[in-house]
């Protein structure tokens, strides 16, 4: 069970990679050739929630404010 | 395996409306924006608080940030912040100006607002480029690097001027309380950022005197960049010359030290 | 009724304005209304209210943006180089709907020029110094007590319609001393809802603003600015005849031009011509009617100015070519000297423009060129 889980509000995504660089655990990617948002954006998407610690460094890095980011109180 | 609580550690603020925001992919006011909007939202501020919009990109906060905005013609932002503050001491006064607006045609302003120790809290964004008007060269542009009003890149010795630094102008002013620089180029640097913007809210909420912070961000698409490469365009060509820290703290120089 | 006091009309004014609810008075020094500020920076602290000697005129005018948007009584003084200054933060005014009262001693220009009296401003208050559509209510007072009054009333057309309101006077008027009787009537601003800052309550957030990159809406706008100023022109014009009823000849003069005409009137009429004078009180809204029905009974014009000539044209637009206009003016801290002015009314009314005129600034049958 994933300590983290972040949601992607894609129609706020404007696609620009910074959260990309900022996941070191490969939670995020661009989503393919082809997919946009409503506004032409490439956005990018969740594709490994199992691999998200919560550590929010994917949000910090958002000029958007496009991600959510939720963390397990759990010790595990 | 039970339920474990997940807690919700980072979103989008009340104080941002549900539509996306009209700035570049990848620009650094975005962020900016989030770090004050938590802040204000944090402190309960939001009741009574005005929003100083600059002419710049940041012109256009009014339409997604629910706060009372005032906006004011280029460069005069910290005049009517006076203007504000002054008669309405209770309110929070939030002057946010970019290259133009602080660095070039208004800073005669944010000299005698500092100089006066006018209550207000400035974020001075730093882009090294007149983002709004298509990427001219401004007072903070880097030597040698292009921009439409310098196609050959900014040659300091042709009359072009230097790389402006806010802070080091500032620090000698007697009024100025709180005076930092810092970035949004890497999650420490934002974290840092927040920091350094919440030790300068204090500093109004205390009635302490002037306090701005200078964020170096990125402008990609007048950079030529792309988001990610703009990033380190701010690590390797722009910290070395504007060095990240706090410059006055409690109104007594210091030397940046991040 | 309050006491009656000798004062300097820069200080009138500044008093006037303290009795009207300014909360907030920005300003830089030039001369020649340096005890305007003056005044103020004692005066106003004492009061509890705000005072900025402004690093400059640009930062003056700016402040008041501020202090207006924040639903106070703000106001400015200047003169003519200063005033130049502020035309931005005049546009940015009308364009955010903000009211406000400025305040230009004219001085001889252009340029620098000297600290002597002139009217040369006229263009730049009534014509728009700022960029884009809009006028200032401009109030033109001719005695110390009329500057007070009118201050007064500034501020309250200033709040009923949203807009900068300017008083004009001249270096003159600004350093006389005459007696005045201040007002005694509290004031009473209006609310205003729309203001920024102070505690919301629940109330939406507002915007200051005069930007719209949203297709149509600036337009819009200028529609609403413009229906403000169809009203103030129904009910804001202030216009002032003195013996127009049988004259041959009117005389066309405001401020402290128009104390010299009276003068002048007194003696043409002790000479037995009938002359009389117009005297605008507004110059924006201007008197165009009332200048055009006197040219039903009166077929000769002249108008006395401290200038090259800027209010004449809109006397010429007044008149359309149904009366005679003549012009008189002395430019760059000159000031009309009656001898001149009745010589010229002796040309037209006694020889009937036989022989020439010599005095300089004069022309019989002006025509716009």
């Amino acid at each position: 069970m994933a300590k983290g889980k972040i949601e992607i509000d894609i129609e706020m995504c404007k696609g620009c990679g910074l959260c990309l660089v900022a996941c070191k655990f490969n939670v995020i990617k661009t989503a393919r050739q082809g997919q946009v948002n409503k506004y032409g954006y490439r956005y990018t998407e969740v594709v490994h929630p199992d691999h998200c610690t919560g550590c929010g460094m994917c949000a910090l890095m958002c000029p958007d404010s496009a991600i959510t980011v939720w963390r397990s109180s759990s010790k595990i | 395996m039970s339920d474990i609580e997940m807690n919700k550690v980072a979103g989008r603020s009340p104080l941002w409306d549900h539509k996306p925001s009209p700035y570049c992919p990848g620009c650094g006011h975005g962020v900016v924006h989030r770090v004050i909007c938590e802040l204000i939202e944090e402190y309960n501020l939001d009741d009574n608080c005005v929003f100083m919009a600059p002419v710049g990109c940041s012109i256009l906060a009014y339409t997604f940030l629910g706060l009372d905005v005032c906006q004011s013609a280029h460069g005069r932002t910290p005049a009517a912040a006076t203007g504000i503050k002054r008669v309405r001491p209770e309110t929070f006064v939030l002057a946010y100006q970019g290259d133009g607006d602080l660095a070039s045609i208004g800073t005669a302003e944010i000299i005698h607002a500092a100089n006066r120790g006018e209550n207000i809290t400035t974020i001075f964004v730093n882009n090294a480029v007149y983002g709004m008007t298509g990427g001219q060269m401004a007072p903070t542009t880097l030597p040698g690097q292009k921009a439409t009003t310098c196609v050959d890149g900014r040659d300091a010795a042709s009359g072009m001027g230097y790389p402006l630094r806010v802070c080091e102008l500032l620090q000698n002013l007697d009024g100025a309380t709180y005076l930092a620089r810092t970035s949004v180029h890497t999650p420490a640097n934002v974290i840092k950022t927040k920091q350094f913007i919440r030790k300068a809210f204090d500093v109004q909420l205390k009635r302490q005197g002037f306090s701005l912070v200078e964020v170096l961000t990125s402008c990609p698409v007048n950079w030529g960049m792309q988001p990610v490469e703009a990033l380190d365009f701010v690590e390797q060509n722009m910290v070395p010359q504007y060095p990240l820290g706090e410059f006055k703290v409690d109104g007594a120089c210091v030397t940046p030290k991040v | 009724m309050g006491q009656r006091v000798l004062m300097k009309g820069n200080e009138a004014i500044a008093e006037a304005a303290i009795r009207a609810g300014v909360q907030a008075y920005f300003g830089y020094p030039i001369t020649p209304q340096n005890e305007l500020i003056a005044y103020m920076s004692s005066h106003m602290p004492a009061q509890g209210r705000t005072f900025i000697q402004a690093e400059s005129e640009l930062a003056a005018i700016n402040m008041v943006y501020g202090a207006a948007a924040a639903g106070v009584r703000a106001m400015t003084s200047s003169s003519g180089p200063g005033i130049s200054l502020k035309q931005e933060g005049i546009s940015f005014l009308v364009g955010a709907q903000l009211p406000a009262v400025i305040v230009n001693i004219m001085r001889g220009g252009p340029g620098l020029g000297n600290i002597a009296s002139s009217q040369a401003d006229y263009f730049q208050a009534c014509k728009g110094g700022g960029h884009g559509d809009y006028h200032l209510v401009v109030y033109a007072p001719s005695t110390v007590q009329e500057a007070a009054d009118l201050t007064v009333k500034a501020f309250e057309v200033a709040d009923r319609y949203r807009n900068p309101v300017m008083i004009l006077g001249d270096a003159v008027l600004g350093q006389m001393m005459e007696p005045v009787v201040m007002s005694e009537v509290t004031p009473n601003p209006p609310p205003k809802p729309w203001a920024v800052g102070g505690v919301r309550n629940g109330r939406k957030p507002n915007l200051i603003n005069s930007l719209s990159l949203e297709r149509g809406v600036v337009e819009e706008w200028n529609w609403i600015i413009k229906a403000k100023y169809d009203e103030i022109k129904k009910n804001e014009l202030m216009v002032d005849r003195l013996h127009c009823e049988d004259a041959d000849l009117i005389l066309v003069a405001y401020g402290t031009t128009s104390r010299i005409c009276r003068e002048v009137l007194r003696q043409a009429r002790a000479k037995g011509l009938k002359v009389g004078l117009i005297r605008p009180i507004t110059l924006w809204p201007f008197p165009y009617e009332a200048i055009a029905q006197m040219a039903r009974k009166t077929p000769e014009f002249l108008v006395v100015e401290m200038s090259l000539g800027q209010m004449i044209e809109d006397v010429q637009l007044a008149l359309g070519g149904a009366a005679a206009v003549h012009f008189h003016g002395r430019p760059g801290g000159g000031i009309p000297d009656e001898c001149d002015i009745m010589e010229i009314i002796d040309h037209v009314l006694v020889n009937k423009r036989a022989g020439k005129i010599t005095t300089r600034g004069t022309v019989i049958d002006w025509k716009i060129s």
